[in-house]
């Protein structure tokens, strides 16, 4: 960059972010089945969070699917990080009730 | 050897010639390093090097303001470009090296160096002396305790607001007088712009993305003063509540929402006074809610001095305020009082502390005249969600020249 002649008018300035890779995230490969697989079910804590689980957890179940539920400790911090690891360890697929 | 003495640079170089032509003497540099417009050239050809971060070139076509912009760099105000040239004399307001961690910043958790932060503190507007502030509120905010990853995501209205404790804030004539939570001072406007330009650009915490606030409110683009030094040890800063050591410079950062006036200009007693402020206190996020939110008090002169006169510490306002915000679980339960929002039942069998223990800050601020206090409310109360966090500021030991 110092070695080149600049062209003019040109100025060099330093990026102010934390430089991760511009390229989009991507998505974790999708099951194309839940045969056989323990679906997660993850209640942020947030407000009847557990009401819309509940009925996702029914439906599983009418179709046969294994579920497990989990809580994290409250919406406002990530989850603790064995929780997450417990969830990876114990499922294939998780549902997450965001919102309330 | 300052300017041009012909004898003294003819016997340094030894050579007898030297100078022929010019005067016996001359005042100024004689290298000329010093030269203040070569000074900046040499700064960055000697020390440009020492930066990692990567170089992003702009234009002859590109408005410098458009370019930080469309990058998407900024909080909508302008920027200043960060030049190496900028940095670099920026980094001259601490002895820190330039890579050394200062944080991991979130919601990315990306490491912010001294040099990340020194950039974007050169975007913000800062001076190279408030460098030492900033990299304290940026390594406060990033603690698990201030939960700044939360506070950001938050759909509330809250910020973090930074407040500067101790001799530094006269020391960079910060403002903690007439309009202290106000415009003007560049101190206090740029310091708190440049903690939330580093969670924005270096954490990529933005407005839409990670931040969901429905509302939001002006002070994420910066909130920001000093505290004024205690006038004795019955009224002690926040920051020496919280942990700071007496008398030493220390930033607190506490999330905040939008500042509200308490008028009492009729109290002659503490007693009323302070009924006046819990009576405000009282409807912190909701009137129905307690213990789920904290809150700032920032006292003026005018009323600090009805309690000092009548002798109250401020240890003995926060015990009264205490009691006059314990309420009646009846006045807070869902439905009291026709209002559907309110404390689940399972809590409301007895009393309730309006906040938690700790959860409310106590700052001491503003102009001579006005009988005007502030409520600053808060966010989702300490564990729950954030709890004020203090740390003391580190200014370098080298002479300022």
């Amino acid at each position: 960059m110092s070695s080149a002649t600049p062209m003019p008018g040109e100025r060099t300035v330093l990026d102010p972010t934390g430089e991760r890779s511009e390229a989009t995230r991507e998505l974790s490969d999708r099951p194309a089945s839940l045969d056989g697989l323990t679906v997660g079910l993850l209640d942020i804590s947030k407000a009847r969070g557990d009401v819309f689980l509940d009925r996702v957890e029914a439906a599983f179940t009418e179709r046969g699917i294994a579920t497990r539920r989990y809580r994290k400790p409250t919406f406002t911090k990530p989850a603790p990080s064995d929780l997450r690891a417990e969830i990876a360890r114990e499922c294939g697929a998780v549902v997450e009730a965001l919102a309330d | 050897m300052e300017g041009w003495d012909r004898a003294r640079w003819a016997e340094v170089s030894a050579v007898e010639s030297l100078g022929e032509g010019l005067p016996e003497r001359r005042p100024g540099c004689g290298s000329l390093t010093l030269d203040p417009l070569r000074a900046e050239q040499l700064l960055v050809r000697a020390k440009a090097g020492s930066l990692a971060s990567r170089r992003v070139t702009l234009t002859a076509l590109e408005d410098d303001v458009d370019a930080f912009d469309a990058r998407g760099w900024g909080d909508g105000l302008p920027v200043v470009p960060p030049t190496e040239a900028r940095v670099l004399r920026m980094l001259e307001g601490t002895d820190r090296a330039p890579d050394e961690i200062v944080a991991d910043v979130p919601p990315d958790l990306t490491p912010a160096t001294v040099e990340k932060v020194a950039i974007n503190a050169v975007l913000a507007g800062c001076r190279p002396e408030y460098l030492p502030v900033v990299l304290a509120a940026v390594e406060a905010a990033c603690t698990d305790a201030f939960n700044m990853h939360g506070l950001l995501a938050t759909t509330w209205f809250a910020g973090p607001m930074v407040v500067v404790s101790g001799p530094i804030a006269g020391d960079i004539s910060m403002n903690d007088g007439m309009g202290a939570m106000g415009q003007g001072n560049r101190a206090n406007a740029t310091i708190g712009r440049a903690l939330n330009l580093v969670v924005r650009n270096v954490g990529g915490g933005r407005p839409g993305g990670v931040d969901r606030a429905t509302l939001g409110n002006p002070g994420k683009y910066t909130f920001c003063f000093a505290e004024t030094p205690p006038p004795d040890d019955d009224w002690p800063n926040q920051a020496t509540e919280i942990g700071a050591e007496p008398g030493a410079s220390a930033v607190t950062v506490v999330a905040a929402e939008g500042v509200r006036g308490i008028i009492d200009q009729l109290s002659r007693t503490p007693e009323s006074l302070a009924r006046s402020f819990a009576e405000v206190l009282a409807t912190v996020a909701h009137p129905k809610l307690a213990i789920a939110f904290d809150a700032s008090l920032v006292i003026s002169p005018e009323h600090l001095r009805v309690f000092r006169d009548a002798g109250w510490t401020k240890a003995r306002l926060r015990e009264e305020l205490a009691t006059l915000l314990t309420l009646d679980g009846a006045d807070l339960v869902r439905g009291a009082r026709d209002i559907a929002e309110g404390m689940p039942e399972a809590f409301c069998g007895g009393t309730l502390p309006k906040f938690r223990d700790g959860g409310l800050t106590i700052f001491q601020a503003g102009g001579g005249a006005g009988m005007f206090s502030a409520v600053v409310g808060g966010w989702a109360a300490g564990d729950m969600g954030s709890a004020p966090v203090t740390l003391p500021v580190r200014t370098t030991g080298k002479d300022s020249t």
